[in-house]
């Protein structure tokens, strides 16, 4: 079996055919997904600075990856539920999660950030691979409920030696759930490399558990919205899971907190640079004058008013009062948590 | 009043019986639960009549099993686990304590994490490894659960029901040597709350606070001490997380004596927490330092040997000697 990639847009911004697959894109479509990712690189590039200046405890950058998440969570339903790692900034802005609620975890105000129902997008799951399951059981409920709805699952080529990946291949297979496994394999899982994580392609794992797996150019966000489309659609209409292994790169750091100098060489950084998901759709449009001279310097500079306007809310976000702690971990009042609010409270009361 | 006799497990059966008809949202999950009705018999028949949308076998993988759930729970579903045996819950641990304690705190309330797990647990059925032991104390210790455990047939029968309806995650933890006891189930009553304690049999001189499999063995002591002229106050804890600290406190005040009967081994344990919470809350009326009867710290050992390891009668009346001894 050849291990080709799904590609529908060179490096260089040239249309590729595809047996399988074709673009259904229209010029204000692929615009959208252009737009899409040069915000999405714009709010990452402002929450590394934020991090840098002392605003956020963490960031984990998504640089290099917009079009994997893009394509995929353009591809979505609105009612299809998405359960991310995180890292998917680029997934959380394509069901509309406010930027500043994408940051609120990372300013560690919150262990959440958002209503997940409202949005259909779990809040981020930094277990490695515990959100597979949920996925698959979420997708067990659209069966019972007799929905036709499909859930999408994000993990990364690190996430995919975890147990509970494999648990819930096995799941998704034997119960035809409709899912769709987005593995972004970004090459690296902080310093260790895809390869001590798997000996075949990882897209081939699907095989041994009896569902299609695509390996698609994650920096082709063409390819990878018409591989995500089809894979939801076969799950909601019964055809079962998919595993699409995006073959992306993860240009920056795993976190702020880390140092990939010491663990790879800038050559490959620089391939992949080639490889730029924003570059390749930019030269498209430009090629093909699907924009007006200026709509570059347009997105540009909307991607900056959204930058700006998410400092003032990051720099704006408190932390919650101390008995924020205590809300919300029982449904029903429990005795123990309750007796530490007491003390919190009764303790604040004294100090004035 | 409709009152009947049954055994625990058919308890059990009969408890989920009446959730499912009750809540179509309910669903039955785990390894062999479908056709062979369990290991235990404990949902038998109930994929035949409810269909195995409802009853569902799963593959051989506890992880997935809580992790699917939880996804479930994310819909409105309220799956009711079934782990085969306490010894193979460890593979969920993690789903356990990282997901289902967390999402509803994480997620402000929008998802309620309305599952239940079940737990075949204790010991003294003669079993090999990894099939009697009593992890209580890992779940206990994680805010964001609840845990309880029946010991009589009629608990069974309306725990498991109250426990399935509620909004918060319960481990459900039964005491699987009493699984064949038999017992009057009061159909129409429920009587006391899912987390209260119950005084199972009234005395004076010590407060013996069990739960599970241990109240039988804790009455069987008050039965030989009254013997012997000394009088056992015996409490069925029921809930692990909370616990009753009232109704436990109400006796020691009257006995001044509190003894602590678990399978478990009694460092960090629920044992440890009853002793530190009631010598808080008692220390004026104790006369005696709180003492607990409990299993060893070693893994669980051949079963051939678990009736030493196990607090047996006799232990719990040493237990009671030990106490007694302090007024003389």
């Amino acid at each position: 079996m050849a291990d080709e990639l799904v590609q529908l847009l060179s490096p260089e911004g040239q249309r590729v055919e595809h047996p399988d697959y074709e673009c259904s894109l229209d010029d204000t479509a692929i615009l959208g997904l252009y737009r899409d990712m040069v915000i999405v690189r714009r709010i990452c590039n402002e929450a590394t600075a934020l991090q840098r200046q002392g605003q956020l405890a963490l960031w984990a950058p998504v640089q290099g990856q917009e079009a994997a998440q893009i394509g995929s969570g353009r591809a979505l339903g609105p009612t299809d539920f998405v359960f991310p790692s995180y890292r998917e900034h680029g997934v959380a802005w394509a069901r509309g999660i406010p930027p500043a609620d994408m940051l609120r975890i990372f300013r560690a105000t919150e262990t959440g950030g958002w209503d997940p129902q409202r949005y259909h997008y779990n809040l981020p799951t930094i277990v490695l691979g515990d959100q597979v399951p949920h996925a698959v059981g979420y997708a067990m409920g659209i069966q019972r409920d007799g929905a036709e709805e499909a859930t999408m699952v994000f993990f990364g080529d690190g996430a995919s030696s975890q147990g509970d990946v494999m648990e819930s291949f096995v799941w998704a297979a034997s119960f035809t759930a409709p899912v769709v496994f987005v593995l972004q394999n970004n090459q690296w899982a902080i310093s260790e490399p895809t390869s001590l994580q798997t000996k075949i392609p990882l897209y081939r794992r699907a095989d041994g558990f009896g569902f299609p797996g695509v390996r698609v150019d994650g920096n082709d966000v063409l390819a990878m919205y018409e591989v995500s489309r089809r894979a939801l659609e076969r799950a909601r209409e019964g055809g079962g899971p998919t595993l699409i292994e995006a073959f992306t790169y993860r240009m920056g750091a795993h976190t702020t907190s880390d140092d990939p100098t010491r663990y790879r060489v800038d050559a490959e950084v620089e391939v992949w640079r080639h490889r730029d998901p924003i570059e390749r759709v930019k030269a498209l449009l430009a090629r093909e004058h699907a924009v007006r001279s200026n709509t570059f310097e347009e997105v540009a500079a909307e991607a900056e008013a959204i930058a700006q306007a998410l400092r003032a809310d990051v720099l704006a976000m408190d932390a919650p009062p101390a008995t924020d702690m205590f809300d919300d971990v029982y449904a029903e009042p429990h005795p123990w948590t309750e007796a530490g609010r007491a003390e919190v409270l009764a303790f604040a009361e004294e100090a004035r | 009043m409709a009152t009947t006799t049954m055994t625990m497990a058919r308890a059990l059966n009969e408890g989920m019986r009446r959730a499912m008809e009750r809540d179509a949202k309910v669903l039955l999950m785990g390894e062999d639960i479908g056709k062979l009705g369990g290991v235990f018999r404990v949902t038998d028949g109930l994929q035949k009549d409810f269909g195995d949308d409802r009853v569902i076998d799963a593959p051989l993988a506890e992880s997935a099993i809580v992790g699917t759930a939880v996804g479930l729970a994310m819909r409105g579903y309220r799956t009711v686990v079934e782990i085969q045996f306490d010894g193979f819950v460890y593979p969920a641990f993690d789903q356990i304590v990282s997901q289902v304690a967390k999402l509803h705190k994480r997620s402000k309330g929008a998802y309620t994490m309305g599952l239940v797990i079940r737990l075949p647990y204790q010991g003294g059925i003669g079993a090999v490894e990894h099939h009697s032991e009593s992890p209580e104390a890992y779940f206990v210790h994680t805010a964001g659960l609840r845990v309880v455990t029946p010991s009589t047939p009629h608990d069974a029968y309306w725990m498991i029901q109250e426990s399935i309806a509620h909004d918060d995650p319960v481990i459900f933890c039964e005491p699987k040597s009493r699984y064949w006891d038999k017992g009057e189930v009061d159909l129409d009553d429920p009587g006391p709350g899912l987390f209260d304690a119950v005084v199972r049999r009234p005395g004076t001189d010590v407060t013996v606070v069990a739960y599970g499999s241990m109240v039988k063995t804790a009455l069987r002591a008050a039965e030989a001490a009254a013997a012997e002229g000394t009088s056992l106050e015996v409490i069925d804890l029921r809930g692990l997380s909370p616990f009753d600290t009232d109704v436990m406190a109400a006796s020691l005040e009257r006995t001044g004596r509190l003894l602590v009967v678990q399978e478990a081994p009694p460092y960090a344990s629920v044992g440890s927490e009853i002793v530190a919470t009631l010598s808080e809350r008692c220390f004026y009326s104790l006369r005696a330092p709180a003492l607990r009867v409990a299993a060893y710290y070693v893994p669980y050992p051949a079963s051939r040997i678990e009736d030493v390891y196990r607090p047996s009668v006799e232990r719990v009346l040493d237990g009671v000697d030990r106490l007694m001894e302090y007024d003389q």
